[in-house]
């Protein structure tokens, strides 16, 4: 089956991933599909420092919901990965604070 | 009166913040608590020349009508308006803009602090910040521990 990724931020920038169409088995689920793209960018020379901390930071929406490492995909699933959100005003946790 | 919470956009040009905050006065209202986000000229010292917004729009737009309905529920509110920006904001600019019209004022102002912490750490909005010597992609807070997902081989 195929889904659709879209990449945002910092997460669109690293080398091997891409708004691409991802083939995967039938019943695959988030974390495996994670692992997969995982794989992906570490055997790439070119990734800096930062790469490995994104992984553990990141939420996904499937189908535009918050989903989880479990949920199952399905064929023509549109999938994001999304680095933690930074709208809003201006830097880090702040809004005119401090 | 309507059950639809007012106006919640995403947009790419200025935000009209004065004639977003008029438009939602109303004759119940006993206060109007406004926030206006804007583009700070530095972070921690280091000078700001721009942002780069962008957003997973769909669902940026979802999360927001949300949020919005969420506070109407949440602090007995009459209407919240939630406008966010697009592409690139220069210093001073509205990048968000956050209006809560209300009987009383209490409930203004909570709703109101709610809603722009709710959106800093649910919405899925980003910026890449240019500064006089780089860029980055800001850091964003932490994502709640129910929408985080922590994969295999990662516990701390």
């Amino acid at each position: 089956m195929r889904v659709r990724l879209l990449t945002f931020g910092v997460l669109r920038e690293m080398a091997g991933l891409s708004d691409e169409t991802v083939e995967l088995k039938e019943g695959a689920t988030v974390g495996e599909l994670i692992e997969i793209l995982r794989g992906r960018t570490s055997n790439d020379s070119t990734g800096n420092g930062a790469d490995e901390g994104i992984w553990r930071s990141l939420a996904v929406a499937v189908n535009r919901e918050y989903s989880s490492l479990a949920e199952v995909l399905r064929e023509g699933d549109e999938v994001a990965l999304l680095p933690p959100v930074s709208g809003g005003c201006s830097s880090y946790g702040e809004c005119g604070e401090r | 009166m309507s059950n639809e919470v007012g106006k919640v956009e995403i947009v790419d040009a200025a935000i009209a913040a004065g004639e977003i905050v008029a438009a939602m006065k109303a004759g119940a209202d006993g206060a109007v608590c406004v926030f206006d986000g804007i583009v700070r000229d530095n972070t921690r010292g280091r000078r700001t020349l721009y942002l780069d917004y962008e957003a997973y729009r769909e669902m940026a737009l979802e999360q927001m009508r949300g949020l919005a309905a969420e506070a109407v529920a949440r602090f007995g509110v009459r209407d919240v308006a939630m406008v966010h920006r697009l592409g690139r904001l220069m210093v001073g600019e509205t990048s968000v803009l956050i209006v809560v019209a209300s009987a009383h004022r209490a409930a203004a102002f909570e709703a109101c602090r709610w809603l722009i912490d709710s959106l800093k750490k649910t919405v899925p909005i980003w910026k890449r910040e240019t500064f006089a010597d780089g860029a980055v992609w800001a850091a964003g807070e932490p994502f709640p521990e129910e929408l985080a997902v922590h994969p295999r081989g990662d516990a701390e």
